[in-house]
């Protein structure tokens, strides 16, 4: 197929960006966004145009490294996957694609389409962990049981690959989807008792510092999460929240 | 001719590891907050050695060429981690698990490393507990283990498809707690370019910030590479895209022998390629052999129909079809070991009897599989006289629990229903149990230069089994290392902080910006992924699934001239101050193109079959194992190490005899 893309370039964090036109031609269904990208990147390089950067790795949607607003959907128009398992066969003959970073203060342009996502990791240093020495001097694995429902439910939260689709689709670039599935996870584990109260109250402090919005319960980070993380989570994080905050 | 100390404590097998740890020596705590540790890369080998040896009090910083330590590719690992808990009572033990992986890995692993790993293989599971990784439970709340790669225990622990995630997210979450503590410096988006040596010993390294483009020095006591495999060399891989060989590369060309490098293991349920298009490949886990049946059409003209499109597999008789596996070895049928399902399809395929359109797939089919717990549903559920729709729905729903995420998976990507019609797979390069040499300390030929996880060679032999590579890193980073590293580190409590304004550090620093420089000039005619995709096609056809004399002989030519030209006439766009993706590809790529020679090189020295390691010359001649791999146990029953001697064919060759004390050695039959 023959495709016209609209593609965020911009230079670096202080440039100026601006979208700029690229027809391609000769794109199959079978390919991949990405395969698609580097279609259009070997095609720049061999004009001596410099090729578009964005961030990958895996390709297989677990890394979470690939983000792309596509048409104004973050991991663009099909649900439970990311760019990077994203087929043409999606899109037609003639069609026109516009392609940007995902937008949010908290997540800054690195160069066209490649963004800094560290907010996320700070959050989870202040209190993304159980404080546990990694000695392999802990008890028996067996003598701690869990009820098989929480952890498949931890399981299911901490599915989360970081990758910042829903801080992409939320008209206030709120991250409560993303800090509550790691606080889910612990808040239902036995293990992640002890600490709760403090885990909760510091990931969110370090959430509101990044400068991500408030949550407004829209429920767009659900829809375009890639995982399917659901919007549970955040009840769970306030109902956590409430309670710590009312411990003091 | 060997200069190899293995360093193998004495003692009886089961007590080395114990006695190793006695006897070593230890550094006190308040010494340790004056020793720094360089790790570079932060998957399960990497994320679980910093986070002990920050624990343990020792400065570390970490160095990753992703966003974030928790995108290393650890991360997409499926299956599961092996552990000898013995939870489901069924015989297992530490020295079943150490028995199953020599012998996984034919006869071609260390006895003494592989024993410790089997030992340290139950704290791996409490620990990761411990931490609040969510691994798959009964009703009863206890830990659940299914069975994996065709061993006869249930050891296997698992988090859905997932197992690597939830592992790395573990290790990765004892890093954030190090990180807070101020203990691990993490410098994400740097790539190691260099080892700097300073008389003799590993002190510190060169890497380049990718996002500004700045080189940068950085010093250490001591430097661990946890920077994965190299399968990329073959361009098309389950690697991510970024992996590489350049950590490991650039040690090797400062003196730290690498081991091995022709052990790749090439697994065979991955998802074909569609075309040229293709930038990696996506696998799928090895559990669907347990249900699937692998067949191609009997008829080459049938075979041909279907890659035209004017026939459908479900259109195709019993009769009609050839279900290779199960007749080739009726004991083991479509549960062979990994090298010997990937092979068996490639054969099939060459013969002509592929079924995509690339004539590279066979058929993964789960219609016998569907009727069969259809049936045991409808006998369950006491439905007398069920129809056909009503099994066959039954009998989906069970394939939708045990593989539901791998068939969701498989039709986003292909676009058919493999609930319908038969999935296609295809072999594909997935894990390399070559690596840097180490002795038992997991230190390399370079003094205070370590290798874990799958960066080094010790413990998969020549074939890994599954569910261990998760095992390994774990096991290396978090048990390991961290009080074989410590030995070391207790003669340099008195040395202070290791300057980087001196001639090393400038001479390294100097040589990496020569080369950057060198790919920035080239002539320009070509991109990076043109040499890659060729380097690709040159290992995949001559040093892949099975080798010959001739063919390797001709990859190490042709890959020489490749490099040559590489070096001539690609082209990188930008500029080297800045962020640059292409630079970042081409000095990997460099790097790839002296491995793949070495490669070559000892895939052409290794006139056995061992492993994932099959030569045509070397097979049985009859008798019920003709045409099966021959292993060599008189000539071949060393660990191969390669100096670096300047052009890769030029390296030299010590060999590290392996003694095997507690296990006789058998020939792998499946017939």
């Amino acid at each position: 197929m023959k495709l016209t893309l609209k593609i965020w370039r911009q230079e670096n964090n202080k440039a100026k960006g601006e979208i700029k036109t690229y027809p391609i031609d000769g794109i199959e269904g079978d390919m991949s966004f990405l395969e698609m990208l580097d279609v259009l990147n070997e095609q720049l390089i061999n004009q001596g145009d410099n090729p578009v950067v964005f961030d990958h790795d895996c390709r297989e949607g677990i890394c979470g490294s690939c983000s792309l607003q596509i048409n104004g959907e973050p991991h663009g128009p099909d649900r439970l996957v990311t760019t990077c398992q994203l087929h043409m066969r999606k899109f037609s003959d003639g069609d026109t694609i516009v392609i940007e970073p995902f937008r949010a203060k908290a997540f800054p342009v690195v160069k066209d389409l490649m963004i800094d996502r560290s907010a996320f990791d700070r959050i989870q240093h202040a209190g993304g962990y159980i404080s546990v020495n990694t000695s392999g001097n802990t008890i028996d694995a067996n003598a701690i049981p869990v009820n098989k429902e929480d952890a498949d439910n931890s399981f299911a939260a901490a599915t989360c690959i970081g990758c910042g689709a829903c801080v992409a689709a939320c008209k206030n670039a709120s991250a409560m989807l993303f800090t509550s599935a790691k606080v889910s996870q612990y808040a239902l584990l036995p293990q992640g008792q002890v600490e709760a109260t403090q885990r909760v109250l510091s990931m969110v402090e370090q959430m509101d510092k990044e400068g991500f919005g408030n949550c407004t319960n829209t429920g767009a980070c659900e829809v375009e999460c890639p995982k399917g993380i659901s919007l549970e989570n955040i009840a769970r994080m306030n109902r956590e929240y409430l309670s710590a905050s009312l411990k003091g | 001719m060997s200069t190899l100390d293995s360093k193998i404590p004495s003692g009886p097998l089961a007590d080395k590891w114990t006695k190793h740890k006695n006897e070593i020596d230890l550094v006190n705590p308040a010494n340790k907050r004056n020793i720094d540790v360089i790790i570079v890369g932060t998957g399960l080998a990497g994320g679980s050695a910093a986070a002990t040896l920050a624990e343990l009090g020792y400065n570390v910083k970490t160095f990753c060429y992703q966003d974030s330590p928790r995108r290393a590719h650890s991360i997409a690992a499926q299956g599961g981690i092996n552990a000898a808990k013995n939870y489901q009572g069924d015989g297992d033990s530490a020295y079943r698990l150490f028995y199953d992986t020599v012998k996984g890995g034919d006869y071609r692993s260390r006895e003494a490393n592989v024993h410790r790993l089997a030992e340290v293989s139950t704290n791996i599971i409490d620990q990761c507990v411990a931490q609040g990784v969510p691994f798959a439970r009964e009703y009863g709340g206890l830990l659940d283990n299914r069975s994996f790669g065709g061993v006869l225990v249930s050891r296997t622990f698992y988090a859905k498809g997932q197992t690597g995630q939830q592992l790395l997210l573990g290790a990765y979450s004892a890093m954030n707690r190090q990180i807070n503590r101020g203990k691990i410096q993490s410098f994400n988006r740097h790539e190691m370019l260099d080892v700097v040596k300073v008389d003799g010993k590993a002190r510190g390294i060169i890497a380049r910030n990718l996002i500004t483009g700045e080189i940068e020095r950085h010093s250490a006591h001591a430097v661990v590479l946890a920077s994965g495999g190299y399968g990329n060399v073959f361009f098309l891989s389950t690697n991510a895209m970024g992996s590489n060989v350049t950590a490991s590369w650039r040690a090797h060309r400062r003196g730290a022998y690498f081991a091995n490098p022709c052990y790749t293991q090439i697994h065979p349920t991955c998802i074909p390629v569609s075309g040229d298009h293709q930038s990696k490949l996506t696998l799928m886990s090895e559990s669907l052999r347990n249900d699937g049946r692998i067949w191609v059409p009997r008829k080459k003209e049938d075979a041909l129909a279907i890659r035209e499109g004017r026939l459908k597999p479900t259109q195709l008789s019993e009769e009609d079809r050839d279900y290779y596996l199960e007749r080739r070895y009726p004991a083991f049928g479509n549960l062979v070991p990994r090298d010997v399902a990937s092979r068996a399809a490639k054969e099939c395929c060459d013969a002509g009897f592929g079924v995509n359109k690339t004539g590279e797939a066979v058929y993964l089919d789960f219609a016998t599989a569907i009727e069969r717990y259809g049936k045991e549903k409808a006998l369950i559920e006491k439905i007398s006289n069920p129809t056909e729709a009503e099994i066959y729905k039954m009998g989906a729903a069970v394939i939708e629990n045990k593989y539901g995420n791998l068939f969701q998976m498989y039709e986003k990507i292909v676009d058919e229903n493999p609930y319908k019609t038969p999935m296609m797979i295809y072999p594909a390069v997935h894990y390399t149990m070559g690596g840097l040499w180490v002795d038992y300390n997991l230190q390399t030929t370079v003094e205070g230069l370590y290798a874990t996880g799958e960066a080094n060679f010790s413990d998969h032999g020549a074939n890994r089994l599954g569910a261990s590579a998760l095992m390994q890193g774990l096991a290396d980073g978090y048990f390991v290392l961290p009080y074989t590293i410590g030995d070391y580190l207790s003669k340099d409590i008195r040395t202070g902080e290791i300057p980087t304004d001196t001639k090393e550090f400038d001479q390294a620093e100097n040589e990496v910006k020569d080369r950057i420089n060198k790919l920035m000039g080239g002539s320009g005619a070509r991109s990076v992924d043109y040499y890659h995709k060729k380097l690709g096609k040159i290992m995949w056809n001559k040093c892949g699934m099975s080798r010959n004399e001739k063919d390797l002989k001709d990859a190490i030519e042709e890959i020489a001239a490749l490099r040559e030209d590489f070096w001539n006439s690609v082209k990188v766009p930008g500029t080297k101050d800045t962020l640059n993706q292409e630079l970042e590809k081409a000095g990997r790529v460099a790097d790839f193109l002296e491995l793949g020679e070495l490669f070559a090189k000892d895939a052409l020295d290794r006139n056995e079959s061992c492993g994932g390691h099959f030569r045509e010359e070397s097979v049985e001649i009859d008798g019920p194992q003709k045409g099966e791999a021959l292993r060599d146990d008189k000539n071949f029953k060393y660990v191969s190490a390669w100096e670096y001697k300047g052009a890769p064919k030029e390296a030299l060759l010590h060999k590290e005899e392996l003694n095997f004390e507690n296990i006789e050695l058998k020939t792998r039959s499946y017939k």
